[in-house]
């Protein structure tokens, strides 16, 4: 049935606050050309283009497809335009992936992107809409209360979210297209930085970026074309629930549960802390780490803060199952690439490529992105062994 | 030649586009019952949860909510943050509390703010009452209540948050 | 030919439910979520399902600047039913879009069934500015040029070149509002000859507004399913024959306006020529675009253009092109015809064209 597919080429752009020496097309370019050049191959290879965005309003183009067709090389071609919310850079993916998994492409170019900078983007989720209450304090306001919840179930120790602020930037520290470059941070340098949504402070906030990041994804027969090792997709899920309905579970959503579920089942995936080499997971907000920790799996309901606070996602810690080597979304954040990022990154693993925040020998890895109120889920698993 | 120029790194083109924007059908019965001074909510005919604002469907079933239901001023807080950053275009100064309410008599929680309170006091489960404007600005808005304050009464356990007839007690299945 | 018709050994697509709201110029009160949920259960009823637990793949089509507000379209999922979590993914584009996302989904084996939806309530805004900002926001979009204007360089182009008639058009309009006399979903429909036509005042010169569709609230939905799924349904069906899209440069000046290769192309790729055509209906927004289609296509006397009166009728943003599809798979279901070809379109000046052939099963 699907068709074996593979990444073949990765490509990202630095992440700044602001990107002022390239356009919008400019900055999706200079992650399509790298992602070519990984691959081994030019536009002019590409079978069709499948890019993925946050909001319009975000940079104020409609349907920004049509603008950037020409950018992308995508004239004469199929180009799609994928928005799942915060989830994108993910689902754009597998909506990529599909193109060769159905069969009917060769290779595929896959490009997300936010240039933040362009419009005020926290503001821009906050449109004032007649008739409601103008309480929308930007995403941090959304999610404080859920991470609160949490904090009252699991009887985690408060500086939880202070240890997972410090791990992603010292990773980030290693990776040289991150956002925040933060090499000697400390937990008392968060634990002092500015309370935004209590319990989160500034710096255990995502920041917010400029950037784009873009894959070529190969069938079977056509990836020979890189020098690097092909990373295999060893399975990919989708999973929606609604933003809000009676009795809706936020803390732990079941969406997320069973997204999981079924990408580990068409991984052969059984304990995911275990048979999993390093996973790249989106976590905007440092209290997600745990939060999801227990709803992917990698721990028991209630335990996922004692992984974080024992080390085991810390690469410099020597961690057993590192989570975000990169950085993460909390050194890098250009919204609709996020998402991207995060399986770009899984591919890099597993093809030996992510230099000095290589996990040494990782062969299997996950990306994983999530989006609107945790409710939009996607998660892929890829390997360096054929399936 | 022409003489060196700092590179263009952005141009102002801002975008104005006005829209009507209109509540849905639902959320209008809801309005004009806070015109009133009522808080209501809507039953779903499929899993009887009644949900607060309506927004035309019960997002469990995908069926449309028709049933009125009058719901109580008071409410239960489900959680909270306190934000420490302004509200663009909102006089509210920080820091101050956002607070997800459940009303007695509703199965879901809606954004609000809490205010007439010690910030460091507030807590999951802790009861509060609306605060109406006075009836000769009503209109029809959620802020027609202006917040909510605390109400000395026992605390609400976690689980029966959401749950509450509109009377305060527990609905009896 | 990397178009999905080549891949002989694929699934077979069948197309199983369709339904459409009205055209309405605005649809008052009604919300997106409100206009959405009469369209999914009538596909589901059509059917015999309860809701999107029972299709294994939901997709929609839609854009938050029609509406004016960020993830407009995450309202939609709460017309689903979709708790349990679903399957679930979403088009910032006409659902058609939405569909051909939808039919990858069911040729990978990642799906037996699926729903799509498009939707929008473009009544609030105004449509021609708010499509402005599609243009290139460096160099166009700070113009605002609308898309009424462009159309209308564009059909200039047309007639100076010698490539239509100014009565060309009027007749196009003409078959439109005669033909959506029968559709019941339409706006506009009515008895207007060529000559009255031209009687019109120009609008956006050279066109009239009658050469321009009409801005519409509302939503369609179909579900699509493997042929074996479809025969476990026992629903009469129509047979996705083969689908495709092209996009071609933003940049209009180096454009042939008077002609649409992204079109030809796409219907080398689904087969438009592997047999007869019986029926076409091409999103044409303006008429002298429905000209450029039909011959891009290329369409002859045999092949009836638009029998629902097109998007001229009625033009339901982002739903619009999949009610094309969905429009064909109806006159093939009831034996109106045995092949036909549906068109969508995004963009300025037909930018972006996807086409599907339908046949009977």
């Amino acid at each position: 049935m699907a068709q074996l597919a593979a990444v073949i080429g990765t490509g990202q752009t630095r992440y700044k606050t602001k990107r002022g020496d390239v356009s919008i097309a400019g900055l999706l370019r200079e992650a399509a050309v790298n992602a070519l050049e990984d691959a081994g191959l030019g536009f002019e290879d590409i079978d069709a283009v499948v890019i993925g965005k946050a909001p319009d309003m975000f940079e104020g183009v409609v349907m920004p497809e049509c603008y950037l067709a020409d950018a992308l090389g995508a004239n004469g071609k199929p180009m799609l335009r994928v928005h799942t919310a915060g989830s994108v850079g993910g689902s754009t993916a597998l909506v990529a992936a599909s193109h060769v998994q159905s069969g009917t492409f060769k290779r595929v170019l896959t490009v997300t992107y936010e240039k933040q900078s362009e419009s005020n983007a926290m503001w821009a989720l906050s449109t004032p809409q007649p008739f409601a209450v103008h309480l929308n304090a930007g995403a941090g306001g959304y999610f404080a209360p859920i991470i609160r919840e949490y904090m009252r179930r699991s009887k985690a120790p408060w500086d939880v979210g202070i240890k997972v602020a410090v791990k992603d930037r010292l990773h980030g520290a290693r990776n040289p297209l991150a956002h925040l470059h933060k090499p000697d941070i400390t937990m008392k340098e968060v634990e002092e930085s500015m309370m935004l949504w209590d319990p989160l402070r500034l710096l255990e906030a995502c920041p917010s970026s400029d950037g784009a990041c873009a894959m070529v994804i190969a069938a079977e027969d056509a990836v020979d074309s890189s020098a690097k090792p092909p990373a295999w997709i060893r399975g990919g899920a989708m999973r929606s629930e609604p933003t809000m309905y009676a009795g809706r579970e936020e803390v732990n959503p079941r969406a997320g549960r069973d997204c999981a579920a079924d990408v580990y089942a068409q991984a052969g995936i059984r304990d995911p802390r275990r048979d999993l080499d390093v996973a790249e997971i989106y976590v905007p907000f440092s209290w997600y780490e745990p939060m999801w920790l227990e709803n992917l799996g990698f721990a028991e309901e209630g335990q996922g803060w004692r992984l974080t606070m024992e080390g085991a996602t810390s690469l410099d810690e020597g961690g057993d199952i590192p989570w975000n080597p990169s950085g993460g979304v909390l050194s890098s954040n250009p919204i609709g690439a996020s998402g991207m990022i995060r399986f770009a990154e899984a591919a890099r693993q597993v093809r030996g490529d992510a230099g000095a925040h290589q996990v040494e020998g990782a062969k299997l890895a996950m990306g994983h992105a999530y989006g609107g109120g945790a409710q939009f889920f996607s998660m892929w698993i890829v390997g360096a062994d054929k399936p | 030649m022409s003489e060196a120029r700092e590179p263009v790194t952005g141009i102002e083109a801002p975008v104005y586009l006005q829209y009507q924007f209109t509540a849905g059908r639902a959320p209008s019965r809801f309005l004009s019952a806070l015109k009133q001074g009522r808080l209501t909510g809507q039953r779903c005919p499929g899993c009887s949860q009644v949900y607060i604002p309506p927004r035309g469907a019960c997002p469990a079933c995908g069926i449309a909510t028709e049933e009125e239901v009058t719901l109580s001023n008071k409410a239960t807080v489900q959680s909270f943050t306190i934000v420490y950053i302004p509200i663009p275009g909102n006089p509210i100064k920080p820091p101050y509390i956002v607070a997800n309410l459940v009303p007695d008599g509703a199965n879901i929680s809606f954004i609000h703010l809490l205010s007439e309170c010690v910030n460091e006091e507030v807590h999951i489960g802790q009861r509060v009452q609306a605060v109406w404007k006075p009836e000769a600005e009503w209109d029809y808005k959620m802020d027609n209540i202006i917040y909510y304050k605390p109400l000395d009464e026992p605390d609400v356990p976690v689980e029966l948050i959401g749950k509450l007839g509109v009377d305060g007690r527990e609905v009896q299945p | 030919m990397s178009g999905l018709k080549a891949m002989s050994a694929q699934r077979d697509i069948a197309i199983v439910a369709f339904h459409q709201s009205d055209c309405q110029a605005s649809a008052g009160a009604t919300n997106e979520v409100e206009l959405i949920m009469p369209e999914i259960r009538a596909v589901m009823d059509q059917v015999g399902l309860h809701n999107a637990q029972d299709v294994d793949f939901v997709c929609s089509g839609s854009c938050d600047y029609l509406q004016g507000a960020a993830f407009a379209f995450v309202a939609g999922v709460d017309a689903l039913g979709a708790v349990p979590p679903i399957r679930e993914s979403h088009v910032e584009m006409d659902a058609a879009w939405a569909l051909y996302e939808s039919v990858l989904k069911i040729r990978m084996g990642h799906a037996d069934s699926a729903l799509i939806y498009g939707f929008a309530k473009s009544s609030p805004g105004e449509l021609p500015i708010v499509l402005s900002q599609q243009l290139d926001p460096y160099y166009l979009a700070p113009l605002w040029v609308d898309t009424v204007s462009l159309a209308a360089m564009q059909a200039r182009l047309m007639l100076d070149a010698g490539k239509i008639t100014e009565a060309d058009m009027a007749a196009v309009v003409s078959r439109s509002r005669r033909n959506a006399m029968n559709n019941p979903h339409a706006q506009l429909a009515g008895d207007l000859s060529v000559e009255a036509l031209l009687q019109e005042a120009p609008f956006v010169s050279p066109l009239r507004r009658h050469d321009c569709s009409p801005v519409s609230d509302g939503a369609s939905a179909m579900i699509i399913a493997t042929v074996e799924q479809a025969e476990a349904w026992g629903k009469p069906y129509a047979i996705l024959r083969g689908i495709d899209h092209r996009i071609e440069s933003h940049n209009l000046c180096t454009r042939d306006l008077t002609d649409s290769p992204s079109t030809r192309r796409a219907a080398e790729a689904a087969g438009v020529a592997d047999g007869a055509i019986d029926v076409a209906e091409l999103y044409a927004p303006f008429s002298h675009q429905e000209i450029i289609l039909s011959r891009a296509l290329g369409l002859g006397e045999g092949t009836r253009v638009n029998p629902s009166g097109g998007v001229l009728a009625g033009n339901l943003m982002m739903a619009s092109g999949l009610s094309r599809v969905g429009e064909v798979f109806q006159r093939i279901v009831s034996g109106e015809a045995r092949r036909g070809v549906a068109h969508a379109t995004s963009g300025p000046c037909l930018q972006h064209n996807l086409v599907a052939v339908v046949e009977a099963a």
